[in-house]
């Protein structure tokens, strides 16, 4: 394997690096035929991130000669390669990956300015693949934002807040904190944002829905947004499917899946009300016995990128409600409870995907999903 | 000036007067070799010599030229005591360090011989503050025995570029090893640690080396990182500084430094090499 990259995009790979070691303690590295795949995922197994670089983003690309090269290695030691993020522009020409087979070792090559050259010899350990199944284009609704209005919506939340709740109508969004079910009522701070659908590059909303899911593993690729100005898209479906947010340009495309809380039938029954047959799989995750994870564990393509719509014509802007009359709805929505938490690791495990299977696959197919969600939800009405 | 208002009884008992208007260009070389908190100092004619060792195997001087000092009055051929490093340097910063320009600390370091504290005298904006420091009998500082003679292997780099390498290197760890070779890798800083391990290249052509000068054979020797580590803190305020190993693969460390008001000042670290004990 030899992978050479050059100028600015050594600063990007260095980049998609520090955002996936926000998910997960390992770099899972695969060369492929499409790219070179960089994957991490969470030890709950409720957030997978994955930069696939395509060989256009590399002035050499060479895939090693066997073909089903895979490895990992912990994330810590590929960040302290490219430890001085903020002067690699400067004083970085060139990066090479190679791969050396006889001493297990990763190469990673910086030719520095002024001749100087740092070669890093990284142990690794040869793995299984790692892939979570996923499809966006089967997703209800997509939104599709510049990088700068994420984060300056999440920069309302504080940085200790877990979890978020992301509500959409057929023309706004809501941002919330979500609470948990025995917290304080009286203490608990709650924040609310909401945005118009013209703040969106493109907005399109199947059905009003509400999804909670993990914002730290969301920061990772925010930070990484922002700093390549490409427009975040999300894709998502109704409580209990993943969030997937996508950041695609000519030359690489990065996914991030995230679990969402899948709803429960009666959100004030605070006692966990899985049916016994669906709490299995997700306690095979939880031991995070990794040679019983491996075992499940399947090798699968990566799913064909999903086309980035192109953003439409803004709407003219309008507002059908009050905002008086909105918060009375958000109390309502409230008073009814936030869902029975539990994240389900929902992708990983027993599915053994065919190439015709893979790229319908939706969620509700999977064994392993251990929602048992119905299908109301718990947005407030309209 | 307050300084300047002692008597001149006080002043005639003193064996040794040093002064700065800038109490900085003492405190910042000081810092540079503050690995422990014991220092000998040994003044002479010439000027300052301060010593700090680590564990025997350490050994890091800084030297401060007679020059340097706005006032330098030596009674003797050659002074010496110990003095608790961290505490001088307390004392010399006593002021906070102000970052106003044109604003500093002056200083007036003075010792009346053996057995009499150091005192020192610090003004900043008309406030005087008094510091009696007590003083030990000098250690004498170990001779490496590091001779020209015997150097095999000497390179001149611009910091510059170590100070990124430096910055960098694995702390997991336990060995820096130092390779100077005639042909490639010609100056190579290597670490072990526990992801792996990384060299860093310099080439004898490289715009950042000033002087390579390399015998016929390449010589690689490997030094504690808990050792060298602290040298970080010379390379630092250096811009140039020279590295050399001997026959023994004894390692120099000379950086050139440069004080605020442009004057220079060396620091030097002399350091043994790791030799692997045989385990019985």
């Amino acid at each position: 394997m030899d992978c050479v990259a050059t100028g600015g995009n050594v600063k990007v790979l260095a980049k998609a690096i520090h955002s996936l070691s926000r998910i997960g303690e390992e770099l899972y590295l695969e060369p492929l035929e499409d790219g070179l795949a960089l994957r991490s995922v969470n030890s709950s197994r409720s957030a997978f991130a994955c930069f696939l670089l395509s060989p256009l983003f590399f002035q050499r690309y060479q895939t090693p000669s066997d073909q089903s090269f895979r490895c990992k290695m912990p994330i810590k030691s590929v960040q302290a390669v490219f430890k001085s993020l903020a002067s690699l522009d400067r004083s970085v020409e060139k990066c090479r990956i190679q791969l050396n087979s006889e001493k297990n070792r990763l190469t990673i090559t910086l030719h520095c300015k002024h001749g100087l050259l740092k070669t890093h010899n990284l142990s690794y350990q040869e793995c299984e693949g790692l892939q979570a199944v996923f499809d966006k284009e089967s997703c209800a609704n997509v939104l599709q934002a510049q990088p700068r209005l994420m984060v300056d919506t999440v920069l309302h939340f504080p940085p200790s807040l877990e979890e978020v709740n992301l509500s959409v109508s057929s023309d706004r969004v809501w941002l919330r904190n979500h609470v948990e079910d025995d917290a304080d009522s009286s203490r608990a701070m709650m924040t609310e944002l909401c945005l118009s659908s013209e703040e969106f590059d493109h907005f399109a909303v199947g059905s009003q829905t509400s999804v909670t899911f993990c914002l730290k593993e969301l920061r990772g690729l925010l930070v990484f947004a922002e700093s390549s100005g490409l427009p975040v898209s999300l894709y998502f479906d109704e409580p209990g499917s993943p969030v997937i947010l996508s950041v695609t340009d000519s030359v690489l495309e990065a996914n991030f899946v995230l679990a969402t809380l899948s709803e429960d039938s009666h959100p004030k029954n605070h006692v966990n009300t899985k049916h016994p047959d669906t709490e299995q799989p997700p306690d095979d995750f939880m031991s995070d016995d990794m040679d019983s994870f491996l075992i499940a564990m399947e090798t699968s393509e990566l799913p064909v990128p999903s086309h980035v719509p192109t953003s439409p014509p803004r709407p003219t802007s309008y507002r059908k409600h009050s905002f008086s009359e909105e918060e009375e709805e958000e109390e309502e929505a409230l008073a009814e409870g936030p869902p029975n938490k539990k994240f389900c690791s929902l992708f990983f495990g027993s599915v053994l995907p065919t190439p015709s299977h893979l790229p319908n696959q939706t969620m509700q197919s999977q064994e392993v999903l251990a929602s048992d969600s119905e299908d109301e939800n718990q947005t407030e009405t309209s | 000036m307050p300084l300047s208002t002692q008597s001149q009884a006080d002043a005639d008992q003193y064996i040794l007067i040093a002064s700065l208007d800038n109490a900085r260009n003492l405190s910042n070389i000081l810092k540079a070799i503050s690995l422990r908190d014991h220092a000998i100092f040994n003044a002479t004619q010439n000027g300052l010599k301060v010593t700090v060792e680590d564990s025997k195997c350490l050994q890091a001087n800084a030297f401060i030229q007679a020059e340097i000092f706005q006032e330098y009055i030596i009674k003797e051929d050659a002074v010496g005591f110990q003095v608790n490093l961290t505490v001088l340097l307390d004392c010399l910063t006593i002021f906070g360090g102000s970052t106003v320009p044109g604003v500093c600390t002056a200083l007036r370091m003075c010792y009346n011989g053996y057995g009499y504290p150091l005192t020192l005298f610090l003004e900043e904006g008309g406030v005087v503050t008094v510091c009696k420091i007590n003083t030990q009998e000098p250690e004498e500082p170990i001779d490496f025995d590091f001779c020209s003679t015997n150097v095999t292997n000497k390179v001149i780099l611009q910091s510059e570029s170590l100070k990124e390498a430096f910055s960098e290197l694995d702390m997991t760890s336990e060995v820096l090893q130092i390779t100077m070779s005639p042909s490639h890798p010609y100056f190579r800083l290597s670490t072990f640690g526990n992801s792996g391990n990384a060299h860093y290249d310099y080439p004898k052509d490289s715009d950042m080396m000033e002087l390579f000068h390399c015998t016929s054979e390449a010589s690689t020797c490997k030094y504690k990182m808990s050792l060298l580590k602290p040298s970080t803190k010379a390379l630092a305020l250096s811009c140039k500084v020279s590295v050399r190993t001997d026959s023994r693969g004894f390692l120099s460390l000379q950086y050139l430094v440069r004080n605020d008001d442009g004057q220079i000042c060396f620091v030097e670290y002399y350091c043994c090499p790791d030799e692997e004990v045989e385990e019985e």
